[in-house]
């Protein structure tokens, strides 16, 4: 069902995890649905530092979120906000399309972290 | 470990249907001597069915194309039939989904249904289907075992309260056939869908116990085979096939049941212990031998059996990301789980080919595959994860 690729980042996810002190978290999904994805990037000079995430979810939603992040990484602002569903998907390969609609909301999660960073920004000028 | 799904065919069962595709490939409906071979097969199998279930006759079994195609002849049959003496039928909200989806076409052509709830266990309360029966209800449909959460439910006494009411009692039994016994005439049972591959008989094939006197018409219209209620030339291999697996099923069920049983708690016992937050979906101790559903919190169904599979574990789920219409389970549903609950559920169905090292090898690494996802997801508490 899966591609190969989909398996190796749903096998071994690329960083997982929170960030403690980080610039901007972004949660899309609902664990009601299935998949529940959280996104944590860290900021420096504009550019995606670090990005972590916590995923609730299906092989689909844990691939995605693990490509997101090394997507985004290292990646300047405006251009992680360019980075699509299709991107994530066409990425890993393809997803079945069943999944694409449901499980493919990693871009979502980033684009949700970097809105909160710069909400965070704008409130602290 | 997904036997629900299929089984396979038992190599005595393939043995013996094997003549009937190149050698004996006579219909039975033939008057000359070669249909003779044929037709003595076709009487066999029903009456290795029949016995299998306890049926007083033969006749009372027509074979038909599985469970769905017995499932469709029972309740359409039923209700067309009886028409003149009602509208309303009464099911249960855990019925496979065949069922429901019958149960569903009739209402659209001014049938009534009523869908009796289940417990927390997943078992039908009799008064509570007794409360429903009204002046207008011409059966009561209730399954013998649920496939997914393996709940057996009472069916003798539903029976009973069907008759005391002049109600037909059909009962789904797919899932239970050949696992446990069953005697339509001591359950009360007047019609009793059978499933061939879930005795490890051939796929498509399936028969219908309907008892000697029951109102009912064909759904399908033909030549008149199987007296008349289930048209089409029989398919010989596929009830000689199905005849011998319920020959076997009655000679093995005891040693098969008790073996599948110890194993299934160890499974379940062995889960629950070793992995917090796990718990047991359906009845604690009335439920078929061979099923096993476990539900985790925190982490999602299709997760787990790719986590599974990825060590040669093969199992199913009731989350909705491994089904077709991306909605949770119905059963799960009906059993008051809410819908992250069902996600994180397992079914665990074993068979023939398990053993007690399969048993061991799942409760070695089934923790791990747990614990990964857990790691993962944000909704684990954090103190779990210390």
């Amino acid at each position: 069902m899966y591609s190969e690729k989909v398996m190796d980042h749903f096998m071994n996810p690329r960083n997982v995890g929170e960030i403690p002190d980080a610039d901007g978290v972004g949660t899309v999904g609902n664990p009601v649905c299935g998949d529940l994805m959280t996104v944590y990037i860290k900021v420096k000079d504009n550019r995606l530092e670090d990005v972590k995430f916590k995923t609730f979810g299906c092989g689909a939603a844990i691939a995605t979120s693990s490509m997101i992040t090394e997507l985004a990484k290292g990646k300047t602002i405006e251009e992680a906000l360019r980075i699509t569903r299709g991107d994530v998907a066409d990425s890993l390969g393809g997803l079945p399309p069943i999944k694409m609609h449901c499980s493919n909301l990693a871009a979502d999660a980033l684009h949700a972290a970097i809105k909160d960073y710069v909400k965070r920004k704008e409130a602290n000028k | 470990m997904d036997h629900a799904a299929g089984m396979p065919v038992d190599p005595r069962v393939f043995e013996a249907m094997k003549p009937y595709f190149v050698e004996n490939y006579g219909n039975p409906s033939s008057s000359y001597s070669f249909g003779a071979s044929a037709k003595n097969a076709l009487m066999e199998s029903r009456e290795k069915v029949a016995r299998l279930i306890g049926a007083e006759k033969p006749e009372e079994v027509i074979f038909t194309s599985g469970g769905t195609e017995s499932n469709n002849l029972a309740i359409k049959g039923v209700a067309y039939r009886n028409k003149d003496k009602g509208n309303h039928i009464i099911a249960t909200t855990i019925e496979h989904i065949s069922v429901i989806n019958i149960c569903k076409h009739l209402q659209k052509q001014d049938f009534e249904i009523t869908y009796i709830p289940v417990d927390k266990q997943g078992m039908v309360d009799p008064e509570k289907l007794k409360d429903a029966i009204t002046d207008k209800t011409i059966l009561i449909s209730v399954m013998y075992a649920n496939g997914e959460i393996g709940t057996i439910q009472p069916i003798r006494e539903i029976g009973k309260i069907a008759h005391e009411n002049q109600i037909y009692f059909h009962v789904d039994a797919v899932a239970a056939v050949g696992k446990v016994p069953i005697n339509v005439g001591e359950e009360n049972i007047d019609l009793l869908s059978i499933s061939s591959n879930d005795m490890y008989g051939p796929k498509g094939m399936g028969a219908l116990y309907i008892k000697k006197g029951t109102r009912i018409q064909p759904v399908m219209q033909g030549g008149g085979q199987e007296r008349g209620l289930r048209s089409g030339t029989e398919n010989i291999p596929g009830i000689v096939g199905m005849g011998k697996a319920a020959e076997i099923a009655q000679e093995e069920m005891e040693t098969e049941g008790r073996r599948l049983s110890q194993l299934r708690d160890k499974l379940i016992k062995g889960a629950l212990n070793k992995i917090a937050r796990s718990y047991l979906n359906g009845h604690p101790t009335k439920r078929l031998p061979n099923n096993a559903n476990l539900r985790f919190s925190y982490i999602e169904g299709e997760s787990l059996i790719l986590g599974l599979d990825m060590l040669g574990i093969q199992v199913s789920s009731g989350s909705a990301c491994t089904s077709k219409t991306l909605e949770p389970s119905h059963v799960l549903l009906a059993i008051g789980l809410a819908h992250e609950e069902a996600h994180g559920s397992l079914v665990f169905t074993m068979g023939k080919q398990n053993s007690e090292e399969d048993v061991k090898y799942v409760l070695e690494v089934l923790p791990g595959v747990v614990r990964r996802l857990r790691a993962m997801s944000p909704l684990t508490p954090k103190e779990m994860l210390r």
